[in-house]
């Protein structure tokens, strides 16, 4: 029998036009539709192997899910994930699948990886319309309860798991909407907000409870938590602290963090600003200071508020910036400006405190740094005037120090992580875990999810030893 | 999404033009809360995340109380809901609460819905110990809140207006003056409007008197997240939501902090005309 000739070239994902989306806060990817995605299941190989699963950080089966694609038994796929992932809406859209499982697909050596992302979102997409989800039944109750600070990717992982495993279990939520950066950070363009709530309104469903507006550390310390009931804890509160440059200026009126700027925009809903009352102030030029994904979406934000011009500056170049490619591309395909090798010196202002520019100074690359990447060098007397009239610093973000600061007994590095261990996120303090941003400083949704799978099952292991 | 059906409004009572007390059923933040710290609200789901420094809590009765003065779209909204209506939101206690010991002798300024927050500190540094002298000023008469809860835990208490309807017609600021002359001070607090607060701290200046205010800078998450609540205080950036609200007077960077409280002028400005330009932006 002849083998079935090798499709080296995956199915091609609609999306949204770029003249027609800058106007628009709608998703741009469109996602497949059913005989697009059979198209792209049918190029997986099956490999035996399979070393796609070893890329992915919640051990989905992703030969099963696909060969069930294949067969267009999509109910049975979208349970094959929901065995490891209960995200599977938002993985399919926000996790860095060229870094992870797509980039250990044996095709991708020598064309285009299967679109498994896709294809994960296809499914997943595929049972919210049709209305088919089930509600996965938990386990006996095991009389245990555990509090989760956080409803983030890190935090509802570990939350849908043990509830699964029988215990009962309560988030804590800062926020007055779950979802942590889900919610706050991530546009509506890239994540619908409409399916982050489904998502975790299926992790309500199998009986966890989520509690909006607590902050933890604030109406209730860990201790105090421990000491009301709980028997363990997880604590993943994310990377919530914006950090600035520390240059002149940056306190003018028209400089936002990253934070700030997407928060009112996408959990506020300032872009719908009339329906909703929380404002954000555009101008007509704004430069977004970063290279990350933040950074992306902060400049495609910009531009659906109505900004004539947005700059991305970046001190390195296009070749070490952290944004997923198809990020890049997108702000490229929209308009976004870019200035490599070029990092603000101080932002100026007119007498009322407004943003009126921004110095600037060219860099150029030397030898590499402890990342591995080329360190930047500034060039003497390259200095130039970018007027601008809006700032948005997405430089990174830091560990949010609410938790660490009234947990004196629970052990933080120097930046303010929680010192949690890798294989169980058990921290230094007894019965409390910890995992995704507040661990590991700002990272991936999925990497934090992962962190969660983990904790969920080192958590049962503790509890089981009570 | 919360499991227990809370944030209800217990009790309003309008204070004065404009200016209205809630008493909001929030037993956990009752319990924890302490004088100084604020709390986060919003009246339905499209408003906005208000912050409001604590005017009173009941621990026993499981009441926070907040006073406000309407000033724009949103504490218009929050001023139209009623006894036995529920607040969507209402999240606390957030900020570091005041230092609360015996100092000596402590002046207390409040300044129009100011004296609100002032009034828990006053008692406090008054259960403490201290010797109060409180200042309490409004622009008339009927905007004058909180007296004679004041005046039952201050050893001897001001009154200003600006028109001279009651009490001395003055600003917070001359006998503030006065009563530095007089005697020694050990401590200054005062919360009202920036103006007001910038005026105590130069005014204590020269006195040395450490001298303490609360700044209610625009902030949205109120949890350290985002820095919209950006004040300079002794040449160093902080947040005021989660290192306040209280600062050290004499090292608040006053103008720029004035200029912050600009940023959504023209945005307030069309947020109050779609909601019938009742806060006088159309004036």
């Amino acid at each position: 029998m002849r083998m079935p000739e090798i499709n080296y070239v995956r199915e091609a994902m609609p999306a949204q036009d770029p003249a027609e989306r800058v106007c628009n806060f709608t998703e741009v990817a469109l996602g497949y539709d059913k005989e697009t995605a059979v198209k792209e299941a049918q190029r997986c190989l099956n490999c035996k192997k399979a070393p796609c699963k070893e890329g992915c950080p919640v051990e989905i089966d992703i030969p099963a899910f696909i060969e069930m694609l294949k067969k267009e038994d999509f109910s049975g796929a979208i349970g094959k994930i929901k065995e490891k992932n209960n995200l599977a809406a938002i993985c399919g859209r926000v996790c860095p699948q060229e870094s992870q499982c797509e980039k250990y697909c044996v095709l991708g050596k020598k064309g285009d990886a299967v679109a498994i992302g896709r294809l994960e979102r296809f499914a997943a997409d595929y049972e919210m319309q049709q209305g088919t989800g089930q509600v996965a039944h938990p386990a006996t109750s095991s009389g245990h309860k555990v509090a989760i600070v956080g409803s983030g990717p890190s935090g509802l992982t570990v939350a849908a798991d043990l509830c699964q495993m029988g215990h009962q279990v309560t988030v804590f939520e800062a926020l007055h909407t779950p979802g942590g950066v889900l919610v706050y950070g991530i546009p509506e363009f890239r994540l619908p907000k409409e399916i982050v709530r489904r998502e975790i309104e299926g992790i309500e469903k199998m009986g966890v409870n989520i509690r909006t507006n607590m902050v933890i550390g604030k109406v209730y310390t860990l201790d105090e938590l421990l000491n009301s009931g709980y028997d363990a804890i997880f604590v993943g509160t994310g990377a919530g602290l914006p950090y600035f440059m520390n240059i002149p200026g940056e306190n003018l009126n028209g400089v936002y963090s990253s934070n700030e700027f997407l928060t009112r925009s996408n959990l506020m809903k300032a872009y719908k600003f009339s329906d909703y009352i929380t404002p954000i102030a555009i101008g007509e030029k704004v430069a977004v200071i970063g290279g990350g994904n933040v950074a992306m979406d902060s400049a495609r934000t910009a531009l659906r508020l109505g900004a004539h011009e947005v700059y991305i500056v970046y001190r390195r170049t296009e070749k070490e910036m952290p944004a997923r490619w198809e990020e890049v591309e997108h702000a490229h395909e929209e308009g976004v400006q870019f200035y490599f090798l070029t990092s603000p010196t101080a932002i100026l202002g007119n007498e009322d405190g407004w943003i009126t520019g921004m110095n600037c100074l060219r860099y150029e690359l030397g030898e590499p740094d402890s990342s591995g990447r080329r360190r930047p060098v500034p060039i003497k007397g390259s200095d130039f005037l970018l007027p601008v009239d809006t700032v948005v610093m997405a430089i990174g973000q830091g560990p949010n120090p609410l938790v660490p600061e009234t947990t004196p007994d629970m052990e933080t590095n120097r930046w303010g992580n929680i010192i949690a261990d890798d294989a169980t996120g058990k921290t230094t303090k007894t019965a409390v875990f910890a995992g995704g941003d507040i661990v590991t400083g700002a990272a991936t949704v999925i990497l934090a999810m992962g962190a969660g799978k983990k904790s969920a099952r080192a958590i049962d292991e503790y509890l089981k030893g009570l | 999404m919360n499991s227990i059906s809370q944030y209800r409004i217990r009790r309003k009572e309008v204070l004065g033009p404009g200016l209205k007390l809630m008493d909001v059923e929030a037993p956990e933040i009752a319990a924890k809360g302490r004088p100084g710290q604020f709390i986060i609200l919003r009246t339905y789901e499209n408003g906005e995340r208000i912050p409001l420094t604590i005017a009173d809590l009941d621990s026993i009765e499981g009441i926070v109380t907040i006073i406000f003065q309407e000033v724009g779209r949103s504490t218009n909204d929050l001023g139209e809901m009623e006894a036995g209506e529920f607040l969507e939101d209402f999240v606390g206690p957030l900020g570091q609460p005041s230092e609360i010991k015996k100092f000596g002798t402590i002046v207390c300024v409040g300044g129009g819905v100011g004296v609100a927050p002032i009034y828990p500190i006053t008692r406090a540094l008054h259960q403490a110990g201290n010797k109060i002298i409180s200042i309490i000023g409004a622009r008339n008469a009927g905007q004058l809140i909180l007296e004679d809860e004041m005046w039952q835990i201050s050893d001897e208490l001001l009154v200003v207006s600006d028109d001279g309807s009651i009490g001395e017609k003055a600003l917070v600021t001359v006998p503030l003056q006065r009563i530095l002359e007089r005697e020694k001070i050990d401590r200054v607090v005062a919360i009202g409007p920036l103006v007001m607060m910038k005026a105590v701290s130069e005014v204590t200046k020269p006195y040395a008197v450490p001298t303490i205010v609360s700044l209610n800078p625009i902030m949205v998450d109120g949890t350290g997240m985002c820095g919209a609540c950006r004040v300079e205080v002794g040449g160093e950036t902080k947040f005021a939501c989660v290192d306040g609200p209280e600062f050290d007077g004499h090292k608040v960077e006053w103008k720029l902090a004035q200029q912050r409280s600009r940023m959504f002028l023209s945005q307030e400005k069309e947020a109050c005309e779609h909601g019938g330009g009742r806060c006088g932006c159309q004036k």
